[in-house]
């Protein structure tokens, strides 16, 4: 089973997206910011991460750079799913070494597609 | 409405697009006119069909453009458009390398995304700094969809299925919560309204052909006559994609299905296996 982990420091959000992602056949898992987030993936790297941008400790932007120089391992794609939904944000998350990018608000079609795109559908 | 009522409108939009209504859909298709008797003012589905059944054409059209179904993405369907990227463009390329010339339809093309999508894969070749020249005719029925399309705007939600985040920041600029699209892609696609059902000599000489997702809504015959007449307006060695449901068996003869390209189709075996390389 492919699994994903969902980074967002609202707790509504982690359940909708957790709910669509094992609708899709994901294990999931949840953290509420990039530092127990990183503390995650060095536990277990999952295949996938959802990331938000805005978390208090350690944002998105921040837990990704500081997640692609980890030396070990194999490194997962990286969806961010964020309000920040401007053409710089966007920019530089790619130059961070995000895979794709959702804009908030998403639904159940846009998570799919955007799968699609990063080659987990 | 009525079954009389229904079945008037049933064969008007039949004639004028060679749409099939069922009564299954009555719902979904009472609640498509409810917007055309709000524009133009009628209390009752029984008024706007007494109206229609004098002959008003405007009315007509409005009502038949209303109950056509515009979904539509981006790189619907994926696979054809990556065979697409992958076989068919290439071999076309090659074979028109003396004329660079490429013609390409996209024969329903809703608000434009198939258009601009396969604008896109041009695009990516730089086809057009290397002296090429490129038609790219993009037509639907609906004058709203042709509007659209020229306008060049998409929702948050449009541009997020089927669009991958590097090509939305290469090709789009944001307006609001809306994303247009650049002029130089907006500037590669040429659209027109247009009837399938009518007469194809305009559009001659096609190198590719997209019609997907239209085919569906038409009954056999109308199917199979927009089979034959795509057909005579491609080049023998051209391809037609399809949509994901449709396929040409028991319609037409004039196409063989090529091998690892999913709903592509050329007009002879060895041209399905050149393609198919
Ligand atoms: C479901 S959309 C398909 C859009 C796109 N080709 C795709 O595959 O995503 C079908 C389109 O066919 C158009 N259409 C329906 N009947 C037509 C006709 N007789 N002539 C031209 N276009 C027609 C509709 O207006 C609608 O935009």
């Amino acid at each position: 089973m492919k699994n994903c982990l969902v980074v967002d420091d609202s707790r509504v959000i982690r359940k909708v997206a957790c709910r669509i992602l094992q609708d899709l056949k994901f294990d999931t898992a949840e953290a509420e910011d990039g530092i127990a987030a990183l503390q995650s993936c060095r536990q277990r790297m999952p295949q996938l991460i959802l990331l938000d941008w805005n978390m208090p400790n350690m944002n998105g932007i921040e837990f990704l750079k500081t997640l692609r120089k980890e030396r070990n391992g194999q490194q997962p794609v990286v969806v961010f799913c964020t309000t920040e939904n401007d053409v710089s944000h966007i920019t530089e998350a790619l130059s961070a070494g995000a895979n794709e990018y959702i804009m908030k608000p998403f639904d159940r079609e846009i998570i799919e597609a955007k799968l699609a795109e990063v080659g987990l559908m | 409405m009525t079954p009389d009522d229904f079945s008037f409108l049933a064969q008007m939009v039949r004639r004028r697009a060679g749409l099939v209504l069922t009564e299954k859909k009555l719902h979904l298709i009472e609640s498509r006119l409810s917007t055309v008797m709000r524009r133009f003012g009628f209390r009752s589905t029984d008024a706007l069909v007494k109206e229609l059944r004098h002959g008003r054409e405007t009315l007509a059209r409005a009502v038949t453009e209303v109950l056509t179904t515009n979904e539509s993405s981006f790189f619907r369907d994926r696979a054809a458009f990556e065979a697409f990227r992958e076989r068919v463009l290439p071999r076309l390329i090659e074979a028109r390398a003396e004329t660079k010339r490429l013609r390409i339809w996209s024969a329903a093309c809703a608000a434009g995304q198939e258009a601009y999508s396969i604008a896109m894969l041009l695009d990516d070749l730089k086809l057009q700094a290397q002296g090429w020249s490129i038609d790219l005719i993009a037509t639907d029925l609906s004058a709203e969809m042709i509007a659209r399309s020229e306008e060049g705007l998409y929702s948050h939600f449009e541009v997020q299925r089927g669009l991958a985040i590097r090509r939305l920041v290469a090709h789009f600029s944001q307006e609001g919560g809306s994303w247009r699209i650049h002029e130089n892609l907006r500037r590669m696609v040429s659209f027109h309204q247009f009837n399938l059902l009518d007469s194809y000599g305009w559009l001659d000489d096609l190198d590719a052909v997209f019609c997907r997702n239209v085919l569906i809504y038409f009954d056999q015959k109308t199917k199979a006559s927009v089979l034959d007449k795509i057909a005579e307006m491609l080049t023998p060695d051209g391809a037609l994609v399809l949509g994901n449901s449709e396929a040409v068996t028991g319609l037409s003869t004039a196409f063989v299905p090529v091998d690892r390209a999913p709903n592509t189709y050329a007009k002879t075996k060895t041209i399905a296996q050149r393609l198919a390389s």
